[in-house]
């Protein structure tokens, strides 16, 4: 069984259809996988043992009755931003520490229907602000691959999940980064598709114009099964895409050939220092090797990304969490009068860093700001988002770091802005609703570390391109093989 | 020497649109119910539930819009005006700030002499309504001196249509009158049921005066809490009397929201808000843009109904009826669509519209059945108005004839044939009817020509009951007269 | 662009949440900093540029005026903080 699902998605999916392997078998000998290594690891807020073995004896049944599932008994880490009705529905925040979703995601919904188990909800960054984990108020979350480091975030409790085999298909959000940097800090592939591709409908809302599921994946395939099984238009969601979806798990290219990869100008990574750059270089030689052409594009506006997104972003957050007011559900602290009620409740439900960006958006869209910030920042997401289109005229993808460093040790950004430059790469492709990728690709031992630590090679591709830009970065996976180099630290993965 | 003054009104309405389904969810539209019964995660704000908005609504407001001649812009959008308040699930409301779907137009109404008048229309918007908070626990129900609220998100997410005015209502009555004929407009479009003892007609007033000839406006209050039309009129008299007894009295307006108090008939300043409102306006990132197409406009524009205000004209110029008649009718959709219909038969507008407002209508009444859905068919009435307008019969039979044919004995031509109910008109066979009367009654005779007049009454009485109500009475009368005086 | 300056009170009362005076003293510190560097973007040129709040296009996505199923009032009055028979209860709303 260790063999199973320490192994991908298809695989089990594969075993199950073929009913060499039951769905039940596979949840059980998961769950269990999860009392052995929860201990070390913290992935999951809330972890569903009956609610995946009911949902494996559906799964079962379907296939005793000829059905075949893209995702038969896959276990899922679901990030607890996500609506599971009937299930607790936290956000890693005291403010919803003990409410019960009456409904359900779309994404989730359909993972479900595809197939998928729920084994647990995923811890994450309180309402997805972080890129840590460490922002999350119900519960502290290791790196599988070093336990004295962060796993990522905001979806660093899907990432670790995955990454400690606790569940095969980590389900995740990008806001700006959420998937993608936690992806390569866990090993993993992280996947975030164009904006609208996959359904908001159920996902807790940090930033609206730019929240979006994707998953996180051992592989490249596994995160192509699950964005087949959950994209796709949701008429309860009016942002979501009307546009059909091409299948992307496979066939696969042999290569790279015919393809014109952007390496961006202002991305230099000599200065990441010298082993990053190494690394670096070697990834985008890798693609070359491939048969890609490199060629250099230019995204100018791309350094003013942070803070472009530090007004949008804030601005709809504060906006979205106004209805956590203690009236109809979640965490109510009395007040003398229902003024003070709200007071009470959000000092009380909302942790430093969710206040933070409530404060600095009701600023950026006050009266007499608004003008300043907001639309200057809305203005600026044009720019990048046109920086994107020139470079994509001269080039089919482009292909830049995931992230500036990999995972750090606990407590290492205590300044707000030295966190929030950690999205630094990922979050111009946010803004211009791009899809993009973070896939391993090397490893290097931090200084003051003993472990190495897995780095993500970012590819991204224009707007609705997610066929073409999982056909590149499984060719890159294929070839290089980085993440199956090292092995979680875990004792009882070890043993 | 006191200076004249007049007012400046201006008139906000928040409509709620009769649709099937809430604004932005499939929850029902509907009014009352048990308490939170009509909720889903959309109209609830729960965590990660998004709003689609009803294409209904929409087409309901651009109706409304081109109903008043708006501009229907090719672009809008939905905004998010943000403040919080328990009855509103998520702390902002979806509303509409700088891009509405309709923009200008102008309300056509009358008053009740008829004379035609015009208010302009600065906008009108889409937005969601709010739930309903019943203030408890000081036993007024009343918002101030409450210690708790309980409340009910069954109307919170409503489809509510906001229509601004422009500062043009010269008195209450026009203020009355420009709500009558936005009422009446909605209704026929079948927009909303438009009735404010419900709530799906809401109104606040901006009152201002100022000096007789002056261009500029004065400081305007806001009054609030007029819950039917005859309070707005007396919420706005009060007003403007107010405002002009302290200018008068060397006093300034402070601009102010006002609540009226129907019980004392004033108005009183609520209390004043903590902080200027910040609503912090920015376009929902949940919604897309509209773009609405010029054929699309075209479309909904030709199949605009006749408007109240073109009916009432037609009515009182074409028809020449008089404005309170003119009114009923235009107040009764289904009632002038009969009305129309027996008008193009007949020919005789004034005849038809006696019949309809008067008998034909307490019959109606009296049986609680529409007059559309009687057994009186148009073409039926149209006969009857004809056999009137001939003179064939006179009103006292074609009053009994009506009440036959609301019982469904079918066209009025055909019994007056079978039965021979035409009137008498041949003065011979009436003079041989009344000289009977008269030496059948020689007491009667000698009163009258001692001076009682009055008695000539039943005579004529008596000749039209010998005629069996055949006989022409205007006849009749000439000829008891006659007989009388001779 | 404007200062740096972040009036913290106002903005919290505007936001609902209570602070100490701490955190008023601390998030006006982060925040003031933030809003420096978040004044870069005033390098840029950006007066004819149109502003972006969706980034993939898309217009006029509605959806017919038809009836969904509704929650179950038990449901939903289970998650409220406090209730009273079928209705959601809150302390006292003071007039604004």
């Amino acid at each position: 069984m260790t063999e199973i699902i320490e192994g991908s998605a298809a695989g089990i999916a594969a075993q199950v259809n073929a009913r060499q392997a039951g769905a039940l078998e596979i949840a059980e000998a998961t769950l269990a996988h999860v009392r052995a290594v929860e201990g070390e690891v913290g992935a999951y807020l809330t972890v569903l043992d009956d609610r995946a073995r009911a949902q494996a004896r559906r799964v079962d049944e379907r296939i005793r009755a000829g059905e075949r599932l893209p995702l038969a008994g896959v276990p899922v880490a679901v990030k607890d931003n996500m609506c599971l009705e009937g299930t607790r529905t936290t956000c890693g925040s005291k403010i919803l520490e003990n409410w019960i979703a009456p409904y359900t995601a779309t994404a989730v919904a359909r993972i479900l229907e595809a197939g998928g188990i729920p084994i647990g909800k995923a811890n994450c960054d309180e309402f997805a602000m972080g890129s840590s984990c460490e922002n999350s108020a119900l519960g502290v979350t290791h790196n599988p691959y070093d336990l004295s480091r962060v796993p990522g975030g905001s979806s660093g409790g899907s990432a670790a999940a995955v990454a400690a085999y606790e569940a095969a298909i980590g389900l995740g959000s990008d806001t700006g980064g959420s998937i993608r940097e936690p992806g390569a800090f866990c090993n993993l592939v992280g996947f975030k598709p164009t904006y609208g591709r996959v359904s908001r409908y159920g996902l807790i809302a940090f930033a609206s114009s730019l929240d979006q599921i994707g998953p996180l994946t051992r592989t490249v395939e596994d995160a192509a099964l699950a964005y087949d099984a959950m994209g796709g238009y949701d008429p309860m969601d009016s942002t979501s895409i009307n546009r059909p979806l091409e299948p992307t798990a496979g066939p696969w290219r042999d290569d790279l050939r015919g393809l014109r990869v952007g390496i961006v100008r202002e991305f230099d990574t000599k200065k990441l220092g010298t082993d990053l750059d190494a690394i670096y270089q070697k990834a985008y030689a890798d693609l070359e090797r491939l048969g890609a052409e490199l060629v250099e594009v230019s995204l100018p506006t791309a350094e003013y990304g942070v803070p472009t997104y530090y007004l949008v972003a804030p601005a709809e957050c504060s906006s979205n969490l106004a209805r956590f007011d203690g009236v109809r559900y979640g965490l109510r602290v009395d007040g003398s009068d229902v003024r003070a009620m709200y007071d009470n409740t959000r000092a009380a439900g909302f942790g430093p860093e969710v206040k933070r960006r409530i404060l600095i958006g009701t600023h950026a869209l006050s009266s007499g700001y608004y003008d300043a910030y907001y639309v200057r920042a809305q203005k600026a997401r044009t720019l990048i988002a046109r920086d994107f289109e020139r470079a994509f005229a001269r080039c089919d993808a482009i292909a830049c770091p995931a992230a500036s460093c990999p995972a750090f040790v606990f407590n290492a950004k205590s300044d707000p802005y030295s966190m929030y430059l950690m999205d630094y790469y990922t979050i111009p492709m946010a803004l211009a609703g791009l899809p993009a990728l973070s896939v391993p690709c090397g490893w290097a031992t931090p200084e003051g570390g003993s472990l190495p630590m897995p780095l993500g090679l970012q590819l991204t591709t224009p707007l609705f391109a997610e066929r073409l830009l999982l056909d590149m970065a499984h060719s890159y996976e294929t070839a290089t093989g980085h993440a199956t180099a090292h092995r979680p630290a875990l004792d009882a993965v070890r043993a | 020497m006191s200076v004249e003054y007049e007012a400046v009104v201006g008139i906000e309405c928040h409509v709620e649109l009769k649709t099937k389904t809430k604004m932005f969810c499939g929850c029902a539209n509907q009014f009352g119910g048990e308490p939170n019964t009509k909720v889903c995660p959309v109209c609830l704000g729960m965590p990660g539930a998004l709003p689609v908005p009803n294409a209904k609504a929409l087409e309901h407001t651009v109706n409304a819009g081109l109903a008043f001649g708006a501009e229907i812009p090719s672009f809008s959008k939905f905004d998010r005006k943000n403040y919080f308040y328990p009855d509103m699930p998520k702390d902002y409301q979806i509303s509409q700030y700088d891009m509405p779907l309709t923009m200008g137009g102008t309300v056509k109404y009358w008053l009740e002499d008829g004379t035609m008048r015009e208010c302009r229309l600065t906008r009108i918007h889409l937005e969601e309504d709010t739930g309903k908070s019943t203030h408890a626990g000081s036993g007024d129900g009343r918002i101030a001196g409450s210690s708790y609220s309980l409340l009910d998100f069954n109307r919170a997410g409503v489809p509510l249509m906001e229509c601004v005015s422009e500062p043009e209502l010269q008195s209450a009555a026009d203020a009355v009158a420009y709500l009558e004929s936005l009422r009446r407009t909605l209704l026929v479009l079948g927009v909303s049921d438009v009735k404010m003892e419900e709530g799906s007609l809401r109104c606040d007033a901006n009152v201002s005066v100022r000096p007789v000839g002056s261009t500029e406006l004065g400081t305007k209050t806001e009054i609030k809490n007029m819950n039917s039309f005859r309070s707005v009129e007396r919420a706005i008299e009060s007003e403007i009397e107010r405002q002009i007894a302290s200018l008068r009295a060397g006093q300034r307006i402070v601009q102010e929201t006002r609540g009226w108090d129907e019980v004392h008939g004033v108005t009183h300043p609520m209390r004043s808000k903590e902080e200027a409102h910040d609503y912090r306006y920015f376009p929902d990132p949940d919604l897309v843009p509209l773009e609405i197409a010029a054929a699309d406009v075209e479309r909904l524009r030709a199949q605009l109904p006749e408007l109240p205000w073109q009916r009432f004209e037609r009515y009182a110029r074409e028809y020449g009826l008089g404005s309170r008649q003119a009114t009923q009718l235009v107040d009764n959709v289904s009632l002038s669509g009969y009305f129309d219909r027996v008008v193009a038969i007949s020919g005789n507008a004034q005849q038809s519209s006696n019949f309809v407002l008067g008998e034909l209508s307490r019959l109606a009444n009296e049986h609680d059945v529409a007059v559309a859905a009687s057994k009186v068919s148009p073409e039926h009435l149209a006969e009857l108005v004809g056999l009137v307008d001939s003179k064939k019969i006179n009103s006292k039979i074609a009053k009994e004839l009506l009440v036959r044919m609301w019982d469904g004995v079918g066209s009025p031509v055909a019994i007056v044939e079978r039965e021979g109910l035409a009137q008498t008109t041949d003065p011979g066979a009436i003079e041989v009817l009344v000289d009977g009367v008269l030496m059948a009654n020689p007491a009667v005779v000698a009163d009258f020509r001692a001076g009682k007049t009055n008695v000539a009454g039943f005579l004529v009485g008596q000749v039209m009951k010998a005629s069996r109500g055949k006989a022409d009475p205007a006849l009749v009368n000439e000829l008891v007269q006659k007989k009388l005086s001779a | 662009m404007a200062s740096d300056a972040i009036d913290i009170r106002y903005v919290a009362k505007l936001a609902r949440l209570a602070l100490t005076d701490d955190e008023i003293e601390r998030f006006g510190t982060q925040l003031g900093d933030l809003l420096g560097h978040v004044n870069a973007l005033s390098d840029l040129d950006i007066a004819s540029v149109p502003a972006t709040a969706q980034v993939v296009e898309s217009h006029n996505v509605t959806r017919d005026d038809e009836l969904r199923p509704c929650l179950d009032r038990e449901t939903v009055l289970s998650a409220a903080p406090q209730r009273q028979g079928g209705f959601f209860r809150v302390p006292r709303i003071i007039a604004e």
